[in-house]
């Protein structure tokens, strides 16, 4: 009896979480701007590419990228980022608590990353080397926000 | 017969206390460290490679410093950052050239002796929140180059905060024997004959103290050296650092995250690795392929 008694409790330690899991969907606003973030890595991934010779450079190519990061950032600051979605708070946000306590400082920071994406536009398609510092610029303003903003994983 | 039993309770406390001061007493430089500290000739440019190597500048620059900040303003080390732990808050010192808030007045043998083995000039043991345990690795040569590299930075004249850890920690003594335990003199990873690998070990378990992060610890701070860079729980809040090296990472993977923070998918790093990037970013990329190399290897050759 013991025995069966423990198998059933087993299988439902097992089974509840499952559950629990499942009465908890992620909230849209996690979901959207984790494809927010993934459309970003996406475009940094064609200008870093070329940057470190994964792939030809392409100044056409390049350029589009750099105009898409422009205009997804330009959707970043006034949506999707609703109190009460930090990590903990719903289920797959590593969005720190310090983006509701310095909320001066996040816009800050996705507007340095409209900035720096604005001029890439324009200089990315001159040749490898003026890509590569474009990219430097791009790349310091995701990493500056991630440090301060998101949690690891 | 109660005058006996006290009379033994006393002796036995004294032996005890003999013991204890023995064991904690702070060790001093070797000889041949000293000898080779003062026959290597301090080259400032050989320093600044260590320095940022050994990412002095994470935990010793202002507090305030933004982000991306140009290296000029990395290399003035006011301190003031504070490191929680769950024996109180440490505060990383001021160690500018100033002579009175900084370190300004040390000598060479001084500050080997701070960084080899975690003791100050008055010969009191520091807290682990300063890694020695990984500078103790670290050549005298390479010491004498980054105090001749010190002599050409800016002094800067914030006071040091005082730590905020309550008794028994605030008892420095008791750090003898917290380094008894993990203060060690051999690597954590079996020795390599490549000198591309012996290199990127030293890098990373001599200066870079990637492990301080990516290591778990003990239930006293220590290093578990067994679960060598398997991942740990973020000290600065939820969530986990990865295990190193990251599954699927090439080598070129690795050098190119250091080099500019990217990961293969075009992530970018973010917490206190934003920080380490800022540091390995200006290492020479040889070095970085060093350390890739030496991370891949491990995945090859598990922990001893
Ligand atoms: C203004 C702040 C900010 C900027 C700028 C920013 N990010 Fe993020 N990013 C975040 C936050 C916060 C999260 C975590 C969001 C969450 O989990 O709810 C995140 C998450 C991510 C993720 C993980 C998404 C997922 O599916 O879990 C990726 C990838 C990413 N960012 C890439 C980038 C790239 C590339 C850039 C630069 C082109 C960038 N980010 C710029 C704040 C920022
Ligand atoms: C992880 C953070 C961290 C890093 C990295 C670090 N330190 Fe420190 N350092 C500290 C802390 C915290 C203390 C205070 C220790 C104590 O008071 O016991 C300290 C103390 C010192 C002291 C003693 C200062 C005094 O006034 O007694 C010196 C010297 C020093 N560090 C030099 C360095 C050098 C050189 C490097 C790079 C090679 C370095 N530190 C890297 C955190 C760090
Ligand atoms: C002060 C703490 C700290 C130190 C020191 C540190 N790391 Fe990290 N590391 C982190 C954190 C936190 C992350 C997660 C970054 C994020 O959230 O984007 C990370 C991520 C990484 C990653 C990416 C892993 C992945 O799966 O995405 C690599 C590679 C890495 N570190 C290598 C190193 C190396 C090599 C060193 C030593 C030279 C080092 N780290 C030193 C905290 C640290």
């Amino acid at each position: 009896m013991f025995r069966y008694l423990s198998a059933a409790a087993l299988a439902a330690a097992m089974v509840l979480p499952t559950l629990a899991q499942a009465e908890e969907p992620t909230d849209p606003n996690v979901n959207a701007r984790h494809a927010l973030m993934q459309l970003y890595a996406y475009n940094l991934g064609v200008l870093g590419g070329m940057a470190q010779a994964r792939m030809d450079y392409d100044p056409e190519l390049a350029t589009e990228a750099a105009t898409a990061i422009y205009h997804v950032s330009m959707a970043h600051a006034d949506r999707m980022w609703p109190e009460g979605t930090e990590v903990g708070a719903t289920a797959d946000s590593r969005a720190l608590p310090a983006i509701w306590e310095n909320r001066a400082e996040f816009d800050a920071a996705a507007q340095a990353l409209t900035a720096s994406a604005e001029s890439a536009m324009g200089s990315v398609g001159t040749d490898l080397a003026s890509l590569q510092a474009a990219l430097g610029g791009i790349g310091q303003n995701c990493s500056a926000c991630h440090r301060t903003f998101r949690q690891p994983e | 017969m109660i005058g006996r039993l006290a009379g033994g309770v006393a002796v036995l406390a004294v032996l005890a206390g003999g013991a204890f001061w023995m064991l904690t007493r702070p060790a001093s430089l070797s000889d041949e460290t000293l000898a080779a500290l003062s026959a290597h000739e301090g080259d400032a440019q050989a320093g600044e490679a260590v320095f940022w190597a050994a990412g002095c500048a994470s935990c010793h620059s202002a507090p305030d410093l933004a982000p991306g900040a140009a290296p000029e303003h990395r290399m003035v080390l006011a301190g003031g950052r504070s490191f929680p732990s769950d024996f109180g808050t440490f505060y990383a010192p001021n160690i500018s050239p100033d002579v009175e808030h900084g370190i300004g007045g040390w000598t060479l043998p001084q500050f080997a002796h701070a960084l080899l083995q975690g003791v100050s000039p008055e010969g009191a043991h520091y807290y682990p929140a300063f890694p020695y345990t990984t500078y103790t690795h670290a050549t005298p040569e390479d010491i004498a180059d980054l105090w001749a590299f010190w002599q050409t930075l800016p002094a800067d004249a914030t006071p040091s905060r005082a730590h905020d850890v309550g008794f028994p920690f605030s008892f420095r003594r008791g750090l003898g024997l917290w380094k008894l335990l993990n203060l060690h003199d051999d690597y954590a990873t079996p020795a390599f004959d490549d000198a591309e690998l012996a290199r990127g070990q030293y890098l990373v378990e001599a200066l870079g103290h990637c492990a301080e992060c990516h290591t778990p610890r003990d239930a006293i701070g220590g290093l578990e050296r067994d679960q060598w860079l398997a991942g740990a729980p973020n000290p600065a809040g939820q969530g986990r650092i990865p295990a190193l090296p990251p599954e699927g990472w090439t080598a070129f993977d690795i050098a190119a995250y250091l080099e500019s923070g990217f990961t293969p998918e075009f992530d970018t790093a973010g917490g206190e690795m934003a920080d380490v990037i800022e540091n390995m970013s200006r290492i020479a990329a040889p070095d970085r392929a060093a350390i890739a190399a030496y991370l891949v290897a491990l995945r090859s050759s598990p922990n001893p």
